[in-house]
């Protein structure tokens, strides 16, 4: 009897890989793509102003001047739309936004700034994700905490919630 | 039933979720170098890169705007003397193996490579066994 209990394992196997898949199909599934630049000096940069209003962003904006918040956005995105009202919130606690806009045109970025509110100080106009690509961000929006040294901190994908505003300012503290 | 109607076609007209921008495609992105030799290194390359937004696709195969911004930085960069794997390196350091759209051997991903060379071994080993065996109880039976 004892030596039949082996024939039992291919089904032992067969309950346990059903099982994991299973578990797995249940969870979450996290396609976000970490950037590995956390920790790293902010590449150099120099971009021209995205639209008349406000000046463009360089890599200098953020050295010697610190913690600030690059985000990464564009007028075409609608998840940005979303998280406007949260920058607004940290822009009022004092936290500076600087931003980068993706592929955009001067007249949608002024559009969407009359229509969503205006948190930036400096918004760099970044017609071929160049820069989007240097810093290892995967899409919009995506917002970085960038400390006085010009390294970057902390990478926020996707829009900012209410419940992600605590987590940025926490961010922004530890990176001063 | 007219509301409902109503429902439907504005259902119908909804906007995309995920908009995409309008901006004409960096330089680089559908147009080859000049230089044939030059082209083929960026083109070979560009199979083994991932686009980071449409993640199972090479930036070769893609559409996508940013797998076209990514083309342009490859062939941009090999214009300006860049080699391959430097340009593969960048990247990496950016997004992590996973832009790897090539396996590669790393400390992560080295069971991908051992796992089934060991159950080969174990397969090929049980089957010499078995067969040894029955060799072994067949003779005993001849005999």
């Amino acid at each position: 009897m004892r030596s039949r209990l082996y024939l039992w394992v291919p089904l032992a196997l067969f309950a346990f890989f059903a099982g994991v898949a299973a578990y797995m199909l249940t969870q979450e599934k996290d396609e976000f793509v970490q950037s590995a630049m956390i920790g790293q000096p902010l590449p150099d940069f120099t971009l021209e102003p995205a639209y008349d209003g406000l000046p463009g962003a360089a890599k200098t904006d953020f050295v010697g001047r610190g913690p600030r918040l690059l985000n990464i956005w564009a007028s075409w995105c609608l998840p940005c739309i979303a998280e406007a009202p949260q920058l607004e919130a940290l822009q009022a606690r004092g936290v500076e936004i600087i931003g980068i806009a993706i592929r955009d045109r001067p007249g949608d970025v002024a559009n969407f700034l009359a229509r969503h509110g205006n948190p930036y100080t400096r918004i760099g106009s970044d017609p071929i994700s160049e820069v989007q690509l240097a810093v290892g961000s995967s899409g919009v929006p995506e917002t970085f905490v960038i400390d006085a040294k010009g390294v970057i901190r902390y990478q926020h994908i996707g829009d900012i919630r209410e419940g992600d505003v605590p987590k940025l300012l926490a961010e922004l503290e530890k990176a001063r | 039933m007219i509301r409902w109607l109503a429902a439907f076609f504005i259902a119908i007209l909804a906007l995309p979720v995920a908009a995409q921008d309008t901006m004409p495609p960096a330089p680089y992105a559908y147009s080859q170098l000049d230089n044939p030799q030059l082209e083929a290194e960026a083109a070979a390359l560009m199979h083994t890169l991932r686009c980071i937004k449409c993640q199972s696709q090479s930036i070769a195969d893609s559409d996508a705007p940013m797998a076209g911004d990514m083309r342009h930085q490859v062939r941009s960069r090999i214009l300006a003397g860049e080699s391959p794997d430097e340009i593969r390196r960048w990247l990496i350091a950016r997004y992590g193996d996973y832009v790897s759209y090539e396996p590669e051997v790393s400390a992560t991903t080295w069971p991908l490579f051992a796992v089934p060379v060991l159950i080969v071994l174990v397969v090929a080993g049980v089957l010499l066994r078995r067969l040894g065996q029955r060799r072994g109880s067949s003779e005993g039976q001849s005999s």
